[in-house]
């Protein structure tokens, strides 16, 4: 048991950056406003969360011009990918050995 | 324990994240009860204007013989009856559609509607195409059936792009199409069967599953 609790990641503990990360697992790349609008949170909460999902390496940002604008859009690197499923593991097992 | 609780609902919270970013699930019901409604409307016009004219007898003989020439007054009557059905089909589609994103707080026209119209349009445009190309050759009798076909890829080529249930709908159009190519005289049948019956059938399915019930709270 102690083990599982271990297992999850920390990273993923606020459901924001769960939700971005959920987002990010089926796509293959969201850009911010749609995450926004996903999420339903303001630009600097949304920000911050990226950013520290950046830091962990668990996302990688793609800046680039559509017209005279910034559009930024973001993706999972593979070690954001593993760990996310990791963490989605850890979670189904906590639930079923509590049945 | 009660974390578990905690850890389930996080479960599902991923999983509702991921069907909302990728999928367009404002799809609505009711859309399809009405494309139903009004394909059986047109299937019936259709029958009615082919009894009354006398000269070509019943439905089955006439569709088998197949003297059909391009403009005249008959291939005239199909293609504004398919228009009317395609034009109040997809104007109440839009309709109930918009009105049910909008409940959902989702936007009509995003990323998961172009993907899931485009994957919807690539084979039903073929199936327009390759349809005009059959009554080019004469070959009448298998329009109804083909529409059919290319209907059912289409739906289950979108289906990963919006609610699941929608590919059983798709398996259902392949086959009724695939028996009214054997049964030439039976196509416009089956193709009410198909665009009607199967539509409303489907339609009722969804909106009293997703739509009528009231909205799960919101989790983002």
């Amino acid at each position: 048991m102690k083990n599982l609790i271990e297992k999850i990641n920390k990273g993923f503990e606020n459901r924001i950056r769960l939700g971005i990360m959920s987002a990010l697992m089926v796509n293959d790349s969201v850009d911010f406003l749609t995450l926004k609008e996903l999420l339903d949170v303001t630009d600097g909460n949304l920000a911050s969360h990226v950013n520290a999902l950046e830091a962990l390496e668990y996302v990688a940002v793609k800046k680039e011009f559509v017209g005279k604008k910034t559009k930024t859009s973001y993706k999972t690197t593979k070690l954001g990918k593993t760990e996310f499923n990791h963490h989605l593991k850890a979670l189904e097992e906590l639930v079923k050995r509590s049945k | 324990m009660s974390d578990s609780n905690e850890q389930l609902k996080q479960i599902q919270e991923i999983h509702n994240m991921m069907t909302r970013s990728s999928r367009f699930i404002s799809l609505s019901g009711l859309s399809g009860v009405f494309a139903g409604i009004f394909a059986l409307a047109g299937a019936a016009a259709f029958y009615i204007y082919i009894n009354q004219s006398t000269s070509y007898g019943s439905m089955k003989d006439y569709l088998q013989e197949i003297p059909v020439e391009i403009g005249s007054d008959f291939l005239k009557f199909c293609f504004i009856d398919a228009g009317l059905v395609l034009f109040f089909s997809l104007s109440a589609g839009i309709f109930f559609t918009t009105r049910n994103a909008k409940r959902n707080g989702q936007k009509i026209w995003d990323k998961t509607a172009q993907k899931l119209l485009l994957h919807l349009a690539v084979p039903l445009v073929t199936g327009g195409i390759f349809c005009l190309i059959l009554l080019w050759h004469g070959l009448f009798g298998l329009v109804a059936p083909a529409t059919l076909i290319f209907f059912g890829l289409s739906l289950l080529n979108a289906s990963k792009y919006t609610l699941d249930e929608i590919q059983y709908l798709g398996y259902c159009e392949v086959l009724l199409g695939l028996i009214g190519s054997c049964f030439i005289g039976y196509g416009v049948t089956l193709w009410a069967i198909g665009f009607g019956v199967l539509l409303i059938i489907y339609g009722l399915i969804m909106y009293v599953r997703y739509e009528s019930k009231p909205k799960e709270k919101k989790f983002w």
